[in-house]
């Protein structure tokens, strides 16, 4: 049957930018798939017996779900030890730093003192230092104190941060000089205006900063390379990386390590877009 | 209020000792809070910025101390030595690999996750993922990509009837292979600042250029790229600078190899460092590393400044 609709047929240009649309969607999801595919992949390996992992030509899916990779790598590698010398060592970098940072910062943007400008730019000086040209005197002083194979080795060169104390001096800034006049004609004390109202109020930069200062110590890898070689202190990037370079090694288990690894910054980086996006483009909004 | 009757306590002190106590006194509480990390900045960055100057003038012992005192013997040396002088042009090449191929790749990223469509933030966040990735988790998945027995790469290449190729231990391969890594790895970080910028566009202009006839690419070039420019001149600088630092995806994929075609700057560092104990020459190299940072981004602000535009 033959029903007149030419009326509400949508016109050529229209149906070509429709169907470009689609096209663009189908493209969208096409991309998304090939630059995941690594990470898809290695966590489809790491669910595969060991069999399955070598087979020739390789298979997408694992034709039965095998957690023995995991039960392996937790256990033998030890990466459970490993995860917790991470734990531990990112955690006292993050916590250090927000104190640090936030003591900093608040003399910065709330203290009028003498040579604040320049006390300033040497903070941000140390942001243009790359860590290779510290790195041998750290390791000697490290040596020195005794502290290779400690955790103080992996904490304490991070407990300072120029990014950090910046970062957080922006936000301090943007807190009314009112508020501060107000809090000392009351009687407050700067330690009680710092961490009464200032510190409740800048939640968010101090979010930022502590996703930013935990992904970047979860992730390094050549400090603690360097200043620890015992297997149970090791952290967990150096952990996996040397059960790779074993001979015989075991792709799945490798890749299950690898999935271990990153699902805490995975974690991080799904509840916390917004502060991840925010500590990476301060530079660049900011200049 | 000057002249008049002074009151309170400043009775009889002259106003400029006043400014200076109180100044005295501001320096002391800022002090107090500014300590934890200058004390952290004097020890961990500053003290060892010195240092490691002084052990490049110095022919160290094996454990550190101070030898001979060579002046810049040790730079002299690094200069005329054709390993050092090829471990800078690879890592000019690693570079030239990793930076323009990482802009080209996250720009039509960012402007694809820049649409305004319903779930788009699903894109956003699978475009910008890799973030959440370490460079030795990433250089690890890689390793198996790229493994000639059992990785995909190469059987992929077996299917369109191609020979393998071995991507970490071939010599023309294996820098190519760990740039693929690292700008896959690097990719999520573009694209997160490149949409940033991309979103602070505003609207107004690009309805301007359309309204002035601009096609498609037309406000792309003409609207777009401008306004985003200081996002790609931070980009362009941040991922060289890192690229220039790259060490673990080196140490994780080929060890420097093969045939040193790999041996980046902070590679043979950490080779003389810590396997041939030659820490002076080792300081000496991280020196030129230093200087090498620093024009890199004085180079790329002369070049960028032409056609950067700052709002």
């Amino acid at each position: 049957m033959t029903r007149p609709i030419a009326g509400r047929l949508p016109r050529a240009p229209a149906l070509r930018r429709a169907a470009g649309r689609a096209g663009l969607d189908l493209a969208m999801v096409a991309i998304a798939l090939v630059v995941l595919f690594p990470l898809l992949f290695a966590l489809s390996t790491s669910l595969k017996t060991d069999v399955e992992v070598n087979q020739y030509p390789p298979s997408l899916w694992p034709h039965t779900i095998d957690l023995g990779n995991y039960v392996a790598a937790l256990q033998q590698a030890p990466l459970a030890r490993f995860l917790l010398n991470s734990f531990i060592q990112s955690g006292a970098v993050t916590l250090g730093q927000l104190v640090t940072a936030s003591l900093a910062a608040f003399a910065f943007a709330f203290i009028q003192f003498p040579g604040r400008q320049a006390l300033f730019f040497l903070f941000l000086a140390t942001l243009m230092i790359p860590g290779e040209v510290t790195l041998i005197p750290n390791y000697l002083t490290i040596k020195a104190l005794g502290w290779l194979n400690t955790y103080p080795a992996l904490i304490a060169p991070f407990l300072a941060t120029g990014f950090g104390t910046f970062l957080l001096r922006q936000f301090f800034l943007t807190i009314p000089r009112e508020l501060a006049d107000a809090a000392v004609i009351d009687g407050c004390s700067r330690r009680r205006f710092l961490w009464t109202i200032v510190i409740p109020l800048a939640r968010p930069a101090l979010a930022t900063l502590g996703i930013y200062a935990f992904l970047a110590t979860w992730n390094q890898y050549l400090w603690p390379l360097l200043v620890v070689n015992s297997t149970e202190m090791r952290t967990v990037q150096i952990g996996l990386a040397l059960l790779q370079a074993q001979e015989a090694v075991s792709w799945g288990l490798v890749m299950a390590g690898v999935i271990l690894i990153v699902l805490p910054t995975v974690l991080l980086f799904l509840l916390g877009y917004r502060h991840v996006v925010r500590g990476l483009t301060a530079g660049a909004v900011k200049g | 209020m000057s002249g008049g009757r002074p009151v309170g306590p400043a009775r009889d002190v002259p106003r400029a000792r006043v400014r200076a106590q109180a100044d005295l006194r501001a320096l002391a509480q800022a002090g107090a809070y500014l300590l934890p990390s200058l004390v952290v900045f004097c020890v961990f960055v500053f003290y060892p910025l010195v240092r490691n100057l002084e052990l490049s003038l110095y022919e160290t012992t094996p454990f550190g101390g101070l030898g001979l005192f060579t002046g810049a013997g040790n730079y002299a040396q690094l200069l005329g030595s054709p390993a050092f002088l090829n471990s800078l042009r690879v890592t000019f090449l690693f570079a030239l690999y990793t930076v323009p191929a990482g802009i080209a790749l996250g720009l039509p990223l960012a402007l694809l996750a820049n649409r305004r469509i319903r779930g788009i933030v699903v894109y956003r966040t699978a475009y910008s993922f890799t973030i959440a990735v370490s460079i030795a988790a990433a250089a690890l998945i890689w390793h198996w990509l790229l493994d000639p027995n059992v990785g995909i790469l190469d059987y992929l290449l077996t299917l369109v009837h191609l020979p393998k190729v071995g991507w970490l231990t071939d010599p023309r391969w294996a820098l190519p292979a760990v740039a693929a890594t690292t700008v896959w790895k690097d990719l999520g970080f573009n694209v997160v600042v490149l949409l940033a910028a991309l979103q602070g566009v505003p609207d107004e202009l690009v309805e301007a250029a359309r309204i002035d006839g601009a096609g498609q690419w037309g406000v792309f070039r003409s609207v777009v790229v401008p306004a985003i420019s200081p996002a790609l001149f931070f980009v362009g600088v941040v991922s060289t600078i890192g690229v220039v630092q790259s060490f673990g995806q080196i140490h994780i994929l080929t060890q420097g190899g093969p045939l040193d075609s790999t041996n980046v700057i902070v590679y043979s560092i950490y080779r003389n460092a810590f396997f041939n104990f030659r820490f002076g020459l080792a300081a000496a190299q991280a020196m030129i590393l230093f200087v090498l940072v620093l024009v890199l981004t004085g180079l790329q602000f002369a070049v960028f400044e032409r056609w950067v535009t700052y709002q």
